[in-house]
């Protein structure tokens, strides 16, 4: 078949179809001095109750509080104590700790999945402080950092991880899918960016009623490329909805680059400009920065002053999950070239930096919460890993689809129950 | 008001605390059951595209805004993945948010955050969260309407653990099963038989059209009633066979049953999600002849689960082999639509069929 640029008499270039290819592959080398990385404390910061436009120049731009001297810098420094600061450090390291064991109890067989967000923690752990601790958290898979800093207990955290019998869900989730109306952490959905809209009609809720209660909810920068994002923001927006859109763009959708979601032609925050909602555009990897960020769309929600969506610039420093191989698709460079640095580092530095915290403490820190880590999951697998029998019992199975459990799934329970006795005529070793 | 409608008032209520009953067309029964449920429950809200100002485009909240103000009942943006999301958000707050789908062929843009969301919310946060919403959506065809506006998708969302699906085909069902959907803690599907809302349509189409007027079952108490769910009707008694219908099709079948003197038992079945299952046994086991009628595609309809459930259990009582009646597997067609819809003659060639086995 003749190429339509081919035609005879025709002048005009055939067509191309442009498919985003990312910058480096696997063994090239990982140079990241396209990205600007402007000065910390440069960005202008306006007033919370502002017109929304006057954020829009902040979805280009990037917040950043803390500098290279380890200092934090201009209008965005959100002036917090040494305690919530050495809180934030702790969680952030309790999150790693959490992560490595996880990740390795995974490889040992003890469960089927597991998800790290290392690199990612400032994201979770320093926005969740920003809320009050009623806001309702609509997360998305890798914000572990939230409930960290929410107080769930890492057992409770590996008890769902193991699926065993005390797992607050049953056994019915994915590995990492936790849930707590406790904490106002929303079921996760591995179906991604639901959690969208779902967070709008949660803020559009308490709106209605009155009450003082906003939304915040996470999701990456891939699934912003689903239908829900856009729903989500023009409900947002038609209502003036309290709620915070984080889009945590780590550059790895698996792995498939932020290309494939649009990245290469605009920032994520500057979506917030066609929607008519508050931008700003954030170094995730700068705590204080994250931190400033989310405070000023949770006090300019609180305050009527509607949504903001909010990107987080940072890097996913570990495969997407452990069922990935981030070796087949990205130059391992790309790790250690990020111009951002690690967050847990930079808050360590300026608490060092200001006389408030030292390399021996976090050493001590790191150990102790090692241990931590370590006890909880003894004490969870006393409570069982997968696929060693002590699971939620049968019947649990059929709970909870309905209210009310209907003829035909007592059918099925009963169904279950007879192959169970079929396949352990001798009953079940206790 | 007639025996079967006196059986369905003692469900639940008597006639001294639901109110004076007065003549309701469908739309009029349904708005009412809104009206009882905005006024009885601060957290129920309604939502859809139209349904604010303007009352929505088949009037069925109509000076509902008006009374409950715009904060209860509003317009949304054309986006019924929007709609339904923004639902199951109410719903982990602890609202009873009632959105409208505007036609039932829209809904299809909603059914990640119906099937993924409001569905599994129950069971994924181990009872936690629950999305108690009920969808409400006019559905089925028989008014022009082509084939995205004439859609009857209920086997969709039957196949989907954790959704109930309820259908009403007369005005005092419509009112009494919508308060109890409403009500109801787990996520609906409210399927509304567009057909119907102001007459109960016969199948022949050529004749004048007929108005709820004089009915027993467009008295409608003016008040708080339940229908509960899971509950089959009986619309006649009869030994010759058993029909079971839902929807518009209750009253095809009966006319066609009156038009050839045939004594059918129909069951208007209501809700099909979960099934009166008990009611089709004890139907199909005294008559040994089971007629399935519905207006949706053939393949994969409900009529198949139906035809499958009355074979595996009542086998041993039936006399023929388990008919089904439906709609043909094509799109809906516009100036074809009396060819497509399933009626008198299709129904009558499936009755002979089985009373002469």
């Amino acid at each position: 078949m003749a190429k339509a640029g081919d035609k005879k008499g025709s002048n005009r270039p055939a067509l191309a179809l442009h498919v985003p290819e990312p910058h480096y592959r696997p063994g090239d080398e990982a140079d990241f001095s396209h990205i600007v990385v402007p000065e910390a404390g440069s960005a202008p910061r306006p007033d919370e109750a502002c017109d929304a436009k006057e954020t829009h120049p902040l979805c280009d731009d990037l917040i950043r509080v803390l500098g290279d001297d380890n200092k934090a810098h201009g209008p965005w420094d959100p002036r917090l104590d040494a305690d919530t600061l050495r809180r934030m450090l702790r969680e952030m390291a309790l999150v790693r700790a959490f992560d490595n064991r996880m990740y390795r109890a995974q490889r040992q067989g003890k469960t089927s999945f597991y998800m790290k967000c290392t690199g990612e923690e400032a994201t979770s752990v320093c926005a969740t402080h920003a809320l009050a601790a009623d806001d309702m958290i609509f997360p998305s898979y890798r914000q572990q950092g939230c409930l960290i800093a929410r107080g769930y207990e890492p057992v409770e955290m590996i008890n769902q991880i193991y699926s065993n019998k005390a797992d607050k869900l049953k056994g019915r989730q994915l590995p990492i899918m936790y849930c707590s109306k406790r904490l106002s952490f929303f079921s996760i959905s591995g179906n991604l960016a639901t959690q969208l809209p779902q967070a709008t009609g949660f803020a559009m809720a308490s709106a209605s009623k009155g009450d003082s209660r906003i939304a915040a909810t996470w999701v990456g920068e891939g699934s912003t490329a689903e239908g829900d994002f856009h729903s989500a923001l023009v409900f947002a927006t038609v209502y003036n909805a309290p709620v915070i859109f984080n889009v945590i763009n780590n550059q790895w959708a698996i792995s498939s680059f932020s290309g494939f979601a649009g990245g290469e032609r605009a920032t994520f925050a500057a979506r917030a400009i066609g929607y008519g909602v508050a931008g700003l555009r954030v170094d995730g990897n700068d705590p204080l920065a994250v931190y400033a960020a989310e405070r000023w769309a949770a006090d300019r929600a609180r305050s009527n002053g509607g949504p903001t969506l909010i990107e987080h610039f940072t890097y996913r420093a570990e495969g997407h999950s452990t069922s990935d191989d981030p070796s087949a698709y990205r130059s391992a460079e790309e790790g250690t070239a990020w111009p951002l640095g690690d967050p847990v580092k930079r808050l360590m530095d300026h608490l060092i930096d200001m006389g408030e915290w030292s390399e021996e403490q976090q050493e001590a820190q790191d150990a102790e919460l090692d241990q931590m880590v370590k006890d909880a999951q003894k004490d969870a697998e006393k409570n069982g890993i997968l696929g060693h029998g002590l699971h939620h019992p049968f019947h649990t199975m059929f709970e909870d689809v309905y209210e009310d459990l209907p003829w035909h799934l007592q059918e099925q329970a009963d169904q279950a129950i007879r192959e169970r006795e079929i396949k352990f005529p001798e009953g079940l070793k206790k | 008001m007639s025996q079967e409608m006196n059986g369905a008032m003692t469900d639940t209520a008597t006639a001294s605390d639901t109110g004076d009953a007065k003549h309701m067309n469908m739309i009029e029964a349904i708005n009412s059951a809104l009206d009882v449920m905005l006024e009885k429950d601060d957290d129920v809200i309604l939502l859809g595209e139209d349904i604010g100002y303007f009352g929505g485009v088949f009037r069925c909240t109509a000076g509902l805004q008006e009374k409950y103000g715009k904060t209860r009942v509003f317009d949304t943006p054309i986006s019924e993945c929007g709609i339904v999301g923004v639902a199951v958000g109410m719903g982990a707050y602890g609202l009873r948010p009632v959105p409208e789908i505007q036609f039932a062929d829209y809904i299809y843009p909603g059914l990640d955050q119906l099937i993924s969301e409001a569905a599994r919310l129950r069971y994924r946060s181990a009872a936690e969260f629950i999305a108690p919403m009920t969808v409400r959506s006019p559905f089925g065809g028989g008014i022009f309407g082509g084939q995205t506006h004439s859609q009857s998708p209920e086997a969709i969302f039957t196949h989907v653990a954790g959704l109930k699906t309820v259908i009403p085909a007369t005005p005092y069902d419509a009112k009494g099963l919508l308060i109890s959907c409403i009500e109801d803690n787990d996520p609906v599907i409210f399927f509304e038989p567009k057909r119907i809302y102001n007459g109960p349509f016969d199948g022949y189409y050529d004749k004048p059209a007929k108005s709820w007027k004089g009915r027993d079952d467009a008295q409608v108490p003016e008040g708080y009633y339940k229908i509960p769910l899971g509950k089959a009707r009986k619309v006649t008694e009869g030994d010759q066979l058993t029909i079971l219908a839902y929807g518009t099709m209750v009253h095809v079948a009966q006319a066609v049953c009156e038009n050839k003197g045939v004594e059918a038992e129909i069951l208007d079945l209501r809700t099909l999600v979960p099934l009166d299952i008990e009611a089709i046994e004890a139907s199909v086991e005294r008559t040994g002849r089971c007629l399935i009628v519905h207006e949706a595609t053939r393949t994969s309809g409900f009529g198949a689960e139906l035809s499958a459930l009355v074979t595996e259990r009542c086998f041993y009582h039936l006399e023929a082999p388990v008919e089904r009646v439906t709609g043909f597997d094509t799109p809906y067609p516009h100036s074809l639509e009396w060819a497509y819809f399933p009626g008198p003659v299709r129904i009558g060639e499936a009755i002979d069929k089985i009373l002469q086995d």
